[in-house]
């Protein structure tokens, strides 16, 4: 299985499509850090409007940790679609090419090639997602410096100390190879029920723009089943930058505000793959691969 | 009729502004902790700088600092050193197990942002121990000073600013949150009063400072 899964990274990596996720990544990003490091003050103060009447708030706000976060904010709803275009091509694409009746003739299992399948394209979502850390963490910390981070919520503001931050990042970025994982087993499984590319991804970011869309309105009748969508529980990273306060309003550094929220949404995620992959394995394994 | 006046209270004034005028500068390096419904801050460390006749700025000791706007800018010697005031006699009250006289100070000056100060002050070590400062611009706030070895220079060891709050609320649109905030934190938001205590480790008197710092 090693070596198939190899050659399926091989596959992965030797087509030109793969590069356009990290092309599109680094220009989107740059793009962000641009507008930024020229008119950040104007963003921020936008942003800041409400609080700048009655606060003055002093200090590096615009830092590589903020600018991450802004990023991050923007980026992690339309990573999804670079995800779907490689995971929602690993078995159509193999159909549409006609080399999946050839490749079942190897002595390997069907489960074996859909693990190794899907192994590969969790190892492009996850290399993905290093690649936005690395541009969008690491350059932006080069580019605008740290500082303690200043988070705008809804309805309140954290100031998380400069020393308290990078784990927090390294916690979200792994949460988000979580939850990115799960759409690149979402697009593997719609994969197996097609014959061209085209399908499997259309219908990959379809169901995840019905889902976020249901996740984000928040209306009675969809409430009931909002806990159950895996696009609720894919923002959830950004519970790694809220602290928990003490009975004198101090935040405790070194703390998270809800764990047990970040615990049940990876719970939630990490069952969404394994349905996902396993009902593509079940449904490969009666496949008829001949036609 | 009879006609009730307050009696002047220009002479205590003046001898808290004489206790004070030994200090021509400080330096001093603090923690701060502000502690506002709707902000959620570790505890800073801040720097003090203080010249005659009203110089005074709080700058941050690396990080983000948040401050409330105008109210930690005024400090009481700024108020004292003016010598355009007239003190008013309002009684005396106890705080903390403390008698301590009521003085109000109001600005002859039309144009002045401050528009009254109430200072409660311990007449017997010239320390003013709370003061209650109502401005144009940046509504009513409070200060409660503690004394401690810089009593002496009328200098406290622990300063905290209480000061109303307005109403904070981001549109989701722009947060990217979705989820709806819990009870707890709701229930936490409800507080209206803001504070910042701000506690000196030590104070650097007299060693001169030059105004380019408060630029």
């Amino acid at each position: 299985m090693w070596t198939l899964f190899q050659i399926e990274l091989y596959k992965i990596f030797r087509r030109p499509r793969t590069y356009i996720a990290f092309a599109a990544i680094t220009a989107l990003i740059g793009v962000v850090q641009l507008g930024l490091k020229v008119d950040g003050k104007e963003y921020a103060e936008f942003v800041m409007a409400d609080f700048n009447s009655s606060f003055a708030v002093d200090g590096n706000i615009l830092n590589g940790y903020f600018i991450c976060y802004v990023v991050l904010q923007l980026l992690l709803v339309h990573v999804p679609l670079l995800i779907a275009l490689i995971a929602a091509d690993m078995i159509s694409g193999e159909a549409n090419m006609g080399t999946l009746r050839v490749l079942m003739t190897k002595p390997i299992s069907r489960w074996e090639f859909i693990l190794a399948k899907f192994s590969a394209s969790a190892v492009y979502t996850i290399l993905l997602l290093i690649w936005v850390a690395i541009q969008a963490l690491l350059l932006s910390m080069l580019i605008f410096g740290t500082d303690d981070m200043f988070i705008m919520k809804s309805s309140y503001a954290v100031v998380i100390k400069a020393d308290d931050v990078f784990w927090r990042y390294a916690g979200a970025f792994c949460f988000a190879a979580l939850a990115m994982t799960t759409v690149a087993a979402l697009g593997f499984l719609l994969s197996l029920f097609a014959d061209n590319s085209i399908g499997p991804i259309v219908a990959t970011m379809s169901v995840i723009i019905v889902s976020t869309i249901l996740s984000t309105m928040s209306i009675p009748l969809f409430n009931a089943i909002k806990p159950y969508l895996f696009t609720s529980h894919m923002i959830t990273w950004k519970e790694f930058f809220d602290l928990k306060v003490n009975d004198m309003n101090e935040a405790i550094p070194g703390t998270i505000q809800n764990p047990q929220k970040l615990w049940n949404s990876a719970m939630v995620l990490m069952a969404h793959i394994i349905v996902f992959v396993g009902a593509a394995g079940i449904i490969f394994k009666r496949k008829d691969v001949l036609s | 009729m009879q006609m009730i006046t307050a009696q002047d209270m220009t002479a205590l004034i003046n001898k808290v502004k004489a206790k004070m005028d030994q200090v021509n500068d400080y330096t001093a390096e603090g923690k701060m902790k502000t502690d506002v419904a709707f902000i959620k801050a570790p505890i800073g460390r801040v720097k003090v700088f203080y010249k005659k006749p009203n110089l005074f700025k709080l700058q941050r000791d690396g990080g983000i600092s948040i401050l409330p706007k105008g109210g930690v800018t005024v400090n009481m010697r700024s108020i004292i050193t003016t010598n355009d005031f007239m003190a008013l006699d309002a009684g005396e009250q106890v705080l903390n197990a403390q008698k301590l006289r009521v003085v109000k100070l109001l600005p002859n000056a039309d144009n002045s942002d401050v528009i009254l100060t109430t200072m409660y002050i311990d007449e017997a070590n010239l320390l003013v121990k709370k003061a209650v400062t109502t401005t144009r611009e940046n509504g009513t706030y409070e200060m409660e000073m503690q004394y401690g070895k810089f009593a002496g220079y009328g200098l406290p060891d622990k300063v905290v600013f209480s000061f109303n709050t307005k109403d904070y609320k981001l549109p989701k649109g722009i947060t990217l949150e979705f989820d709806d905030v819990d009870q707890e934190t709701k229930n936490r938001m409800k507080g209206k009063k803001g504070r910042v205590e701000i506690t000196y480790a030590n104070y650097e008197i007299n060693k001169g400072i030059h105004t380019s710092v408060f630029k």
